[in-house]
């Protein structure tokens, strides 16, 4: 007993400071959410404990995904991340492909499509508002503009003031920050990958197309996984782009994440709690069974 | 994860000479394409950039919209001189919250990473995906409980709550680095360590953290420019007259109340301008902390 005390005491002594850190603000204040969730507190006074609430249990929750308000949100949010997962993971698996083989100023290129990921959603939305100003022909600026400029007037459109799909204009800027990070992660799979893998599928004659199909595309698979779950998992992040392209009151670009600051500012702490909550069951349905297989596989 | 960082740096070598003659034509046609394609997206990538530098050295006089694309016609340093006082104080305060949370995060992930990659005990692993889940949560899902605890805390809101929210969510990620990282380091070398009796926090000071130089560097730029970025916290635990430059950029951009595109976009570069030189001078270890994003490194 003391002996297995002396051995487990040590490491778990030093743990200690991080996981009662994590316990109390990771797991204790999601317990705590939901708890909230679960309550009628809409008001600043129960905000501030000055008058008491009362335990409503999913009422929050059935009122939020029934109001067609929400269901905006939440109809924005899928739009948004399957805009923004298919044009990360397209233009990044682009680039890495074309910067795979050898390339004259590979470097100039792979720092110039990974900067923007240096830079905050907040600095980018300054300039992406001016980019996506909906004015259109005399008054035209931005990208708009653009258009005019090259011939293609066309393209001319109000951006993220449209009703149904502004907030795909909101992804375009989303798509800029973070394909270059894809691109370093297929990037980082194609040098994985061994030569003599290739070497050997080009004795036997395969085509080009079939060396990707049959060698390189499932040699990339753990890392389209891990670009996927990761840029999914970023698109809640897009709260930040809305909050400085648009404003959170914008019925057009709202998402969940935008609804609970405006729950929050408005001291409604239940309902966004209960939106909070919403997030994290959308999240955890995705990450758990990643983070178990990942677990599982490196036992092997 | 540094294999991959050193994979994704390291220089190819060409493959194959020059092949038959048609063979030969096909292949450059391609080569013309892809080079073509590459400057492109390089032009795309950096429209925004353009946009940014110019606007920001344009007077009133270019308000004009048939001019957002020129040039200024007369160059001016106006908006970035107003832009500095706007932003400053907030830079300074940015600063004072990034720093020590990078450093005391970096720390602890050190400390966890070694115990759960090479003081191993059973169940580690089951405690580091405990600790990990951290690292995928919407902060939104804790977030009201969170304004309630930091106010019955008693930590003022601003620079000192915003380190310790750093810190705190910034454990998992620091801890998945290292972890990564030790998992690597020879096991011949702490085995050493505890055949001369030294006992655990012997080895880790000794042998095991003058290893972990690179490791440092790289969770240390990471957690700069992520806390630097930051937005959510800021904006719920800070104003703009104690928080830092995001949310202040983001005050200038959108509470004056004439829009004045250009002196926001000088305040953009400026908030920028940190984690940008941090990306230029040490690209290389920035896109260590980028791949280690990826679980398994």
């Amino acid at each position: 007993m003391l002996k297995k005390l002396r051995r487990v005491g040590p490491p778990l002594l030093l743990l200690a400071p991080s996981l009662i850190l994590v316990g109390v603000f990771v797991y204790g204040l999601i317990a705590a959410n939901f708890s909230t969730s679960f309550t009628d507190s809409h008001t600043a006074a129960q905000a501030t404990r000055q008058k008491p609430t009362a335990f409503v249990w999913f009422t929050n929750y059935l009122d939020l995904l029934a109001s067609e308000d929400f269901q905006h949100s939440l109809m924005n949010l899928l739009l948004y991340t399957v805009v923004f997962l298919v044009g990360t993971m397209v233009m990044g698996f682009l680039w890495a492909w074309m910067l795979e083989k050898p390339v004259k100023g590979e470097g100039l290129f792979r720092s110039v499509y990974l900067f923007p990921m240096a830079v905050s959603f907040v600095a980018s939305g300054v300039v992406w508002r001016w980019l996506l100003n909906s004015n259109q022909d005399e008054q035209a600026s931005g990208l708009n503009r653009l258009f005019q400029i090259v011939g293609l007037d066309v393209l001319q459109n109000n951006w993220w003031n449209n009703i149904t799909f502004g907030i795909v204009a909101i992804a375009i800027p989303a798509i800029w920050q973070l394909s270059g990070y894809v691109m370093a992660l297929f990037l980082a799979g194609f040098r994985g990958i061994p030569d003599e893998l290739r070497e050997a599928a080009r004795m036997d004659g395969a085509s080009e197309w079939k060396l990707y199909r049959h060698v390189l595309f499932p040699q990339l698979s753990p890392v389209a996984l891990s670009a996927l779950i990761i840029i999914g998992h970023m698109s809640l992040k897009a709260f930040d782009l809305i909050m400085s392209i648009s404003k959170p009151a914008n019925y057009q670009t709202k998402v969940p994440a935008v609804d609970m600051f405006v729950f929050k500012s408005s001291f409604d702490y239940a309902n966004a709690a209960a939106v909070g909550s919403i997030l994290l069951i959308i999240v955890a349905l995705v990450i758990v069974p990643y983070l178990i297989r990942t677990n599982r596989e490196e036992k092997r | 994860m540094t294999a991959a960082a050193e994979q994704l740096t390291a220089p190819r070598q060409a493959v194959g000479g020059p092949g038959p003659r048609v063979a030969r034509s096909r292949y450059s046609l391609a080569r013309t394409l892809r080079y073509a394609a590459l400057i492109f997206f390089l032009v795309v990538v950096l429209v925004p950039v353009y946009v940014l530098l110019v606007t920001s050295f344009k007077g009133t006089g270019d308000a004009d919209p048939s001019r957002a694309w020129a040039l200024p016609q007369i160059w001016t340093l106006e908006n970035w001189a107003t832009a500095w006082t706007a932003l400053s104080p907030s830079i300074v305060r940015t600063v004072a919250v990034v720093v020590p949370s990078a450093v005391i995060a970096a720390f602890l992930g050190s400390l966890n990473g070694f115990v759960l990659a090479r003081w191993s005990f059973r169940g580690a692993d089951i405690v580091f995906t405990v600790i990990l889940f951290g690292m995928f949560i919407p902060y939104q899902a804790v977030m009201i409980p969170l304004t309630q605890l930091v106010l019955d805390l008693g930590i003022p809101t601003g620079v000192p709550t915003l380190i310790l929210l750093h810190v705190v969510y910034g454990i998992p990620i620091t801890t998945l680095i290292f972890r990564n990282y030790y998992a690597t380091v020879p096991h011949e070398l702490i085995e050493a360590g505890r055949v001369d009796g030294a006992g655990m926090l012997r080895t880790y000071w000794s042998i095991v953290l003058p290893l972990s130089v690179p490791s440092f560097v790289v969770v240390l730029i990471w957690q700069f420019t992520s806390a630097w970025n930051d937005f959510l916290f800021a904006v719920f635990f800070s104003s703009s007259q104690n928080g830092p430059v995001t949310v202040a950029l983001n005050n200038l951009a959108n509470g004056a109340l004439l829009q004045n595109y250009g002196v926001s976009m000088a305040g953009a570069l400026f908030a920028s301008l940190p984690t940008l030189i941090v990306y230029i001078i040490l690209g290389k270890y920035f896109v260590g902390g980028l791949m280690s994003g990826s679980v398994k490194g």
